[in-house]
């Protein structure tokens, strides 16, 4: 019989610490799968950010470092530049990628850094405990905008993939979600994607998971899972820049 | 250029010292005056298969670093003092990391955006919190173009060695005044790094290399590990005594500054006076030892007086270093205020004969 599913060979056999119904995991098994099927286990550099995800390296079975809050892609970048025969690629949640790190990733993009960044969107800071960040959506309750984010006061959801889409240095842009198994199966070709940008050389890969954070959303596992689509509705779920 | 006598500014002696000291690998963010050492570095390091990125911002430079360095590069930035407070985040994750670098800090007048005049007052930065949470680099403090030259290249081996920044700390005079340099080769060691360097976890297991410790024990072990490098890195300690043992003052002074009054301490002795001069070329290990010890040989009790570019900062050291040995004076001139020579005789020269010498 052919074998149809496996246990990832990147993935370390451990327990996820995430929330129940968080969808790092989920993408934490993608990037492990494409990993596999590269073949690049052995010559990628992983950079862990601050926040849920910082214990990467729990977890995924490849070389990482810690970046400071914000500086992954920067990071990213000296690794790159010093060892062109690595892929490299960050992983980064909103504010971490599009607050205090939003000049480091536009300037890598820009730049068309051969790394793959990996934002993981889930509209609030997780970690320090659902404060607003620059992709909440309007009207949404975090612990710092108590009666919805007012866009008259704090501004709109920033489209950080409309943005990066419009750079020359860009190869590869892409927003997808891992809420259903067809967007799951789609998500990982466009993460498959995100890495062949670099490894071809190409350019910058950029891919932005939606991604549920049941605990600072005040939901239950499922009611996040749906919330998906209500993320979609104001970050279309899409690949904005391809190649061949 | 190798074994030639050049015509140099303070800063390309820094870069052609870097340059000798193996540096692969340059990052940073233009900031009056060093810009001659990335304009260095740019037009070289291309040449000699090695890599130049001018960054968007400071922070970022200092990021690119970690990132080099965590590849196992030899890798260096270098800025002047708003520069290097904005990279300190970065330093403070380096020295976490255990992360081996090059930085160079070509002062200028502070706080805040200052002046781009001479100037000393990024000591207490340099030496004491380099960034947040208790970590140190080794400082080194040349006082000429060709110490410039020598103590850069050196730095490389040094960092590699201790896996930790290491600073050179300059100013605007040196780095923007000229001499003669004879570019001469360097012994300067290499040390393995495939031991801890993330290269791809081929033919071994994967490595993690990072700064978070949310057990306790753990951190405190950490922290004490670290200690224990900064301890071991007084092996390194240098410093330049000018001492028959008899003096009555002493002159301690750093970089440039050190210079002027290296002179004019030499003009002194010249007509007799007992003077003897004491230089720290690493600040951060401070050579407590060696100065305590010359005190402790010198037959008269004697004075000490610590010049800097500053508001005082050093002198804190020498007091701390001294422990009542001997009366500690300190002469400061903040930011533009520079003395001459004479300016230097006729202070201490008011210092031996006063003994109404203005403490402050």
């Amino acid at each position: 019989m052919p074998e149809l599913f496996k246990f990832p060979q990147s993935l370390k056999k451990t327990l996820f610490h995430y929330c129940p119904g968080c969808h790092h995991s989920i993408i934490h098994r993608l990037l492990c799968e494409v990993i596999d099927e590269l073949e690049i286990r052995d010559k990628t550099v992983g950079l862990a950010s601050i926040g849920c995800a910082c214990f990467l390296y729990f977890y995924i079975d490849v070389d990482i470092i810690e970046a400071p809050h914000g500086r992954s892609c920067s990071a990213g970048t000296g690794i790159k530049r010093a060892r062109p025969d690595l892929v490299v690629f960050t992983y980064q949640g909103d504010g971490d990628f599009a607050a205090i790190g939003l000049g480091d990733s536009l300037h890598a993009g820009s730049r068309g850094e051969k790394i793959t960044a990996i934002m993981i969107n889930n509209t609030v800071y997780g970690m320090t405990g659902g404060q607003v960040s620059p992709t909440t959506l309007p009207m949404q309750k975090t612990t710092t905008t108590p009666s919805g984010r007012d866009p008259s006061k704090e501004g709109y959801p920033l489209k950080v993939a409309e943005i990066l889409a419009g750079f020359e240095g860009v190869a590869f842009c892409a927003r997808v979600a891992v809420n259903t198994p067809q967007r799951v199966l789609q998500a990982k070709k466009a993460l498959k994607k995100a890495f062949l940008a670099q490894i071809e050389e190409r350019g910058f890969g950029y891919i932005e998971f939606l991604s549920a954070c049941p605990v600072n959303w005040k939901m239950d596992p499922l009611s996040a899972t749906r919330h998906i689509d209500k993320l979609a509705e104001v970050f279309p779920l899409k690949i904005f820049k391809d190649f061949e | 250029m190798k074994g030639k006598k050049l015509l140099v500014k303070g800063v390309e002696a820094i870069a052609l010292g870097a340059l000798e000291g193996g540096c692969q690998c340059y990052f940073g963010y233009p900031i009056t005056p060093q810009n001659e050492i990335p304009e260095l570095m740019s037009a070289e390091l291309p040449k000699r298969g090695g890599v130049f990125l001018q960054a968007e911002s400071e922070t970022s430079a200092i990021n690119m670093v970690l990132g080099a360095s965590a590849v196992g590069a030899r890798v260096m930035t270098s800025s002047s003092s708003p520069g290097i407070s904005l990279m300190s985040e970065g330093f403070s994750y380096l020295i976490a990391l255990e992360l081996p670098c090059v930085v160079v800090n070509v002062m200028r007048g502070g706080p805040g955006l200052g002046g781009i005049e001479a100037s000393q007052g990024d000591y207490f930065q340099a030496v004491k919190a380099p960034g947040h949470g208790d970590g140190r680099f080794l400082v080194l403090a040349p006082y000429t173009c060709a110490e410039a030259y020598e103590l850069t290249a050196k730095a490389f081996e040094l960092a590699d060695k201790y896996r930790n920044p290491v600073m050179i700390l300059s100013d605007a005079i040196l780095g923007q005044m000229k001499e003669p340099l004879e570019v001469k080769p360097l012994k300067i060691k290499n040390f393995a790094k495939e031991d801890w360097a993330l290269t791809g976890a081929k033919d071994r297991p994967s490595r993690t290399i990072k700064s978070l410790f949310l057990d306790s024990k753990e951190l405190a072990e950490r922290n004490l590990k670290l200690k224990k490098k900064y301890k071991a890195m007084e092996r390194e300690i240098r410093f330049e005594i000018l001492s028959e043992g008899q003096e009555e003052l002493m002159v301690i002074a750093f970089g440039s500054i050190a210079r002027i009054c290296k002179e004019a301490v030499l003009n002194l002795r010249s007509k007799g006076y007992g003077i003897s001069f004491f230089r720290p070329v690493t600040l951060f290990p401070f050579p407590k030892k060696a100065l305590c010890s010359a005190l402790d040989s010198n037959e008269k009790k004697i004075k000490v007086l610590v010049f800097e570019l500053n508001c005082g900062q050093m002198v804190e050291d020498v007091a701390s270093a001294l422990c009542g040995r001997a009366e500690v004076l300190s002469r400061f001139y903040p930011p533009s205020v520079l003395p001459f020579p004479e300016d230097i005789e006729r202070e201490i020269k008011k210092c031996l004969n006063s003994l109404n010498f203005p403490k402050v």
